[in-house]
């Protein structure tokens, strides 16, 4: 790049124009770049100050403290058509996490399935993963939600005569009913007792891999775990008198009474993304398994480890390092795609987001507000993946 | 050498053995592929009951029960919903899909004007399977007129309204003939874009870096369905008065935008894998930045991630189903148009409907997987030692 250096002095160099320096040049282009951009926005700017003077739409956030005036079906938080705009879109944006948290964890447990399905001996198991796989990657997410919506949940018979479910669970064309637990007095003890266990079993679980690490001695620490996380609150729980009770569902003439009802929009959303997300975290988990290679499980197994153990220490751990980093885009995916939400009015951010944009025609505060949202969801996302991954990467020395 | 000496040689030959029981034939593979440990068989017998459970049924649903021919709802609705199927009847509605057939590739484009997407989708196929297939030489005249050629002809023969063409305006068009147009224009706007915003990313100057990187960061930050609410909502404000621009074509810059931001991310990965002494090279040769990069650098970098690049446009072409909700009618949306026609409407209607277009999007996505994989193996070989 830099001829200059390599003459060797600047007499004997023939004079060539300021136009033919690489470093003159490149501030140019980046000059002309600046300026150009600077243009285009300022056209747009003048342009849109121009339109919304004429659609007499005032610019600027001040709408959000308005009067929204809409309803929204499922939300979280406390709101009615008398709140905010900014309290809707509070309540899409805890929507929309609340369905890719769910979708997350859903799609991640099918897709190492599947995954590991894929992998397996038995050819039936592995041809059922495979015919799972090219399904669903090879349709438009927004087809698998319709299909539950309108194909699936839409056909559900009247909520009077739900299909009735094993534990009271009822499933109509309103969603999905099941009971909901009422938590009485002295629940907190059975909870404080889960929070205690959870603590314990953690510095158990160090001082258990310290020990090994010196005397190679192992510690039955699952049934400890267990019996701290699950039996000390149980014992707890039957010892405080059982003070839980469960408000069940009660098909009426028209519609359901009591328990908790998950809307079809939230199921077919949910289900929907879990699915397809599914399908490409199976690929990312069978490439993660196949790309450790064959020597290293030989060498367990010739070390005389058993093939559980060679499993559980030394191939998925070499595989996860392979497996995170795309799996943290399928996650950023999965969320990105909760937006589709809109189609079938789920009250997610963008749904409500549109809603508002409809109303107050307030077009570039939404949309700036959507991809602050999304960029701010997406780099978290990636920082705690890239964190984890820096924790389960490979110390070279 | 004297046979009779040597005492250790066996004089007759062993009688022939029956083969070993249960090393070939249908036995033995299931014993080796199914039951080779008692958690196999658990799982294979779990896997054969749901097996059980599901096929027959889907099978009975999709061909056995399904009505095939027909002219109105009455034969997709039981007795009690104002047909003619006995009651407790449940089956695919195909005689719907086959009514609505036409519709569903073209939209509502008028019935006379038809030939007009047919000959572009001929000559759409006609120049595709040339440029897919590897052998078959020419492929920079071939791209040319695929790429170039066929969309501005397309165009002007789609569009109308010039040479004593009938105008057709954009808003009837629709179905898959919307979906392919759509996917198509997206690839081929995305693959200079893209190769340009990869070239910018890693640019030498610090300000091209920069806008390249912001935009290909925020694009693929946001969901699609922002992306064309913006080019839907926030174009009309960009604009000056008068100005109008169309809602196809919004639709058609949101998915170009938002297709190149991934294009570029799959070309860096391409340029990130050439070594670097072949730009030094081409440095050396004194090739200007173009050439170095045009003859040496993307030659090489494009190749190496064609795999990548169709599994872009597989994204973008599932994606395209998105404009649906912006009010465009492609396949997923004039199928779905067709719920609330009163001539169809019954409970087994919207999801044979979707059945059908999740079967054609299916075999499209399906196929180019398959072509990604057979380029991935065929460009593997020269890297294998």
């Amino acid at each position: 790049m830099t001829v200059d250096a390599t003459t060797p002095s600047g007499k004997d160099r023939p004079t060539r124009s300021i136009l033919n320096d690489p470093k003159f040049r490149g501030y140019l282009y980046q000059g002309l770049t600046i300026l150009l951009l600077v243009g285009f926005v300022y056209w747009v700017a003048i342009n849109t100050i121009e339109n919304l003077q004429r659609a007499n739409i005032a610019s600027g956030y001040g709408f959000l403290n308005g009067r929204a005036g809409f309803d929204v079906g499922q939300s979280l938080i406390q709101y009615s058509s008398d709140s905010t705009y900014g309290r809707a879109l509070l309540v899409g944006f805890v929507n929309t996490l609340l369905v890719a948290f769910c979708g997350i964890i859903t799609a991640t447990i099918i897709g190492f399935l599947v995954g590991i399905g894929r992998l397996s001996h038995n050819w039936l198991i592995a041809k059922l993963a495979m015919i799972y796989v090219e399904f669903f990657r090879n349709i438009p997410p927004l087809l698998v939600i319709f299909f539950w919506y309108s194909g699936v949940l839409a056909v559900m018979p009247q909520a009077r005569d739900a299909l009735e479910l094993p534990f009271d669970i009822y499933v109509s064309n309103r969603g999905v009913a099941f009971p909901r637990p009422v938590f009485e007095s002295m629940t907190q003890f059975t909870f404080y007792a889960f929070v205690l266990g959870a603590i314990a079993s953690f510095f158990i679980a160090r001082f258990a891999r310290k020990r090994q690490m010196e005397t190679g001695q192992t510690f039955p620490l699952l049934p400890t775990v267990l019996g701290l996380m699950i039996g000390v609150p149980l014992v707890v729980f039957l010892l405080t008198g059982r003070p839980l009770s469960f408000d069940i569902p009660i098909a009426g003439r028209f519609n359901l009474t009591g328990g908790s009802v998950v809307g079809p929009e939230f199921l077919s959303l949910f289900l929907a993304l879990s699915f397809y997300t599914a399908s490409f975290i199976a690929e990312i988990v069978r490439a993660g398994i196949l790309g450790v290679s064959k020597g290293q499980s030989e060498a367990a197994h010739a070390l005389g480890i058993r093939p559980g153990l060679t499993t559980r220490l030394v191939v998925i751990p070499q595989a996860m390092r392979i497996v995170i980093p795309p799996l943290t885009s399928q996650y950023l995916n999965l969320t990105k795609n909760s937006s589709l939400a809109i189609a079938i009015g789920y009250a997610d951010l963008v749904a409500v987001g549109g809603t508002i944009l409809n109303q107050t025609g307030q077009a570039i505060e939404i949309v700036t507000i959507w991809i602050i949202v999304y960029l701010t969801l997406s780099l978290s996302t990636s920082l705690f993946m890239n964190w984890f991954n820096a924790r389960m990467a490979l110390v070279e020395r | 050498m004297n046979a009779e000496a040597i005492n250790f040689v066996r004089r007759d030959m062993l009688a022939q053995e029956p083969p070993p029981g249960l090393q070939k034939g249908l036995g033995a593979w299931m014993k080796k592929n199914m039951f080779a440990t008692p958690k196999d068989s658990v799982l294979t017998i779990i896997a054969f009951l749901i097996l059980v459970w599901m096929v027959p049924p889907a099978v009975k649903w999709l061909f056995i029960d399904a009505s095939w021919t027909g002219g109105g709802r009455g034969v997709c609705a039981t007795v009690a919903q104002g047909g003619s199927q006995p009651e407790g009847w449940s089956g695919g509605c195909w005689a719907f899909v086959g009514a609505k057939f036409d519709q569903f590739l073209f939209g509502r484009y008028p019935v006379e004007e038809r030939w007009r997407p047919i000959l572009v989708g001929a000559l759409f196929i006609a120049l595709l399977i040339p440029m897919l297939m590897p052998k078959v030489p020419h492929k920079i005249i071939n791209a040319i007129l695929l790429f170039i050629a066929l969309p501005i002809f397309a165009f002007v023969l789609l569009l109308g309204g010039v040479f004593g063409l009938v105008p057709v305006e954009t808003p009837l068009w629709g179905g898959l003939m919307v979906t392919l147009i759509l996917s198509f224009v997206g690839i081929a706007v995305s693959l200079p874009f893209g190769i340009v915003l990869a070239l910018g990313r890693r640019s030498q100057m610090p300000v091209i870096r920069m806008i390249c990187t912001i935009f290909i960061e925020i694009v693929r930050g946001i969901p699609l369905i922002t992306v064309l609410f913006m080019a839907s909502v926030m174009l009309p404000l960009f604009l000056p008065q008068g100005m109008t621009v169309d809602k196809f074509l919004r639709a058609l810059i949101g998915v170009s935008f938002f297709a190149s931001a991934y294009m570029a991310e799959v070309i860096r990965g391409g340029l990130q894998a050439i070594p670097k002494g072949q730009a030094e090279g081409a440095d050396s040769l004194g090739l200007s930045y173009w050439h170095k990069m045009n003859l040496i650098i993307l030659p090489q970098a494009l190749k190496l991630v064609i795999p990548g690049i169709v599994n872009t446009f597989i994204g973008l072409f599932k994606d395209t189903s998105l404009v649906s909700i912006i009010g465009m009618f492609d396949l997923l949306g004039i199928v779905r148009l067709n719920f609330s026609d009163s001539n169809w409407a019954s409970p087994v209607t919207p999801i044979s409907g979707l059945i059908f277009a999740g079967f054609t999007f299916w075999i499209f996505c399906f196929g180019m997987s398959r072509y990604s994989g057979f380029m991935e193996r065929l460009l593997d070989k020269g890297h294998k030692r």
